[in-house]
């Protein structure tokens, strides 16, 4: 079993999902995590300097959207689905609607369509105010253990 | 000008003058007229499976992004503000650890308000890539132009 799997299996048990980012470099560098404190599954990407793309206006890297839209999806499939594997995305493809502001962005991810292989997950990100996106995303990921398949996470 | 001259130029509006590119450590390897070529070292901090050593999307994602805004600027005539409206990214196979990823974007098509660009990240052979990319730049948008423009013709 994967040491992700090991921490989904202890941060059930703990229910606390803030637990999953600590298995992944990535997450921590990025400084995204996971949430449930409202009962809702949230990621959110704390606001530090590295995330600016745009320093004139300012505003945050469409890049690192595009990444914590993908990290809010894994998430999302970790936690509310019964996946036996950590999800191996296919594609992804990102919309950008607002410029993000240098402040936290949060995002909520839900399956469109689960296959028995696939699944298309849809995930939404805004900062302050939730009717205001400032990007979504579609994103397929294999959900079934497949030795070719495309990276994990 | 000079193909270094040009390359140093864009090092210092497409990562150096970027914060999150300059995080990643992108280098900018090749910059022509509607083209551009970017390369990012592995690092631990950047994988997403500990186990495999594996990178994670999210570095990938932000370097194809960056990589495709940069051949945009290859093509303007003055230096305009753009940002990216949509980017699609196929994952085909896994990065291998410890190897550098190099993205390759090529600015096809440039309208009075749209660019489109492909891109494809790899290990040095583009044939046998990692991910590939299609991303869409609004241009003309507010703020103040962050890049320079290409005046050499190819």
């Amino acid at each position: 079993m994967s040491a992700l799997l090991e921490r989904l299996a202890e941060a059930r048990k703990e229910g606390n999902v803030a637990r999953l980012a600590e298995a992944i470099p990535y997450a921590r560098w990025m400084q995204i995590a996971p949430e449930n404190g409202t009962g809702e599954l949230l990621t959110r990407m704390r606001f530090h300097p590295e995330l600016i793309g745009n320093t004139f206006l300012p505003a945050i890297h469409g890049g690192t959207l595009g990444a914590m839209l993908e990290m809010a999806a894994i998430f999302h499939l970790l936690w509310e689905t019964e996946t036996e594997t950590v999800p191996k995305i296919v594609n992804i493809t990102v919309d950008y609607l607002r410029s993000a502001r240098p402040v936290d962005v949060i995002a909520c991810a839900k399956v469109t369509k689960q296959g028995r292989r696939m699944v298309n997950v849809f995930a939404e990100a805004w900062q302050e105010d939730r009717s205001r996106p400032v990007a979504t995303a579609n994103a397929h990921f294999l959900v079934k253990s497949d030795a070719d398949a495309p990276p994990s996470l | 000008m000079e193909k270094d001259a040009r390359i140093a130029l864009f090092q210092q509006w497409f990562s150096d003058n970027i914060p999150h590119n300059k995080a990643l450590g992108l280098k900018v390897i090749g910059a022509s007229r509607g083209f551009a070529s970017m390369q990012l070292e592995w690092r631990e901090e950047l994988v997403g499976n500990p186990e495999t050593g594996v990178l994670a999307g999210g570095p990938l994602t932000a370097m194809l992004d960056g990589c495709c805004g940069m051949s945009v600027a290859t093509m303007l005539k003055a230096p305009e503000p753009f940002a990216t409206l949509d980017l699609r990214i196929d994952y085909v196979r896994p990065a291998e650890p410890g190897k550098p990823v190099i993205a390759e974007a090529e600015c096809y098509r440039i309208t009075r308000s749209v660019a489109f660009t492909r891109a494809f990240a790899h290990h040095g052979d583009a044939k046998d890539p990692i991910a590939a990319a299609a991303g869409t730049f609004m241009l003309g948008t507010k703020g103040k132009a962050t890049r320079p423009a290409l005046v050499d013709k190819p």
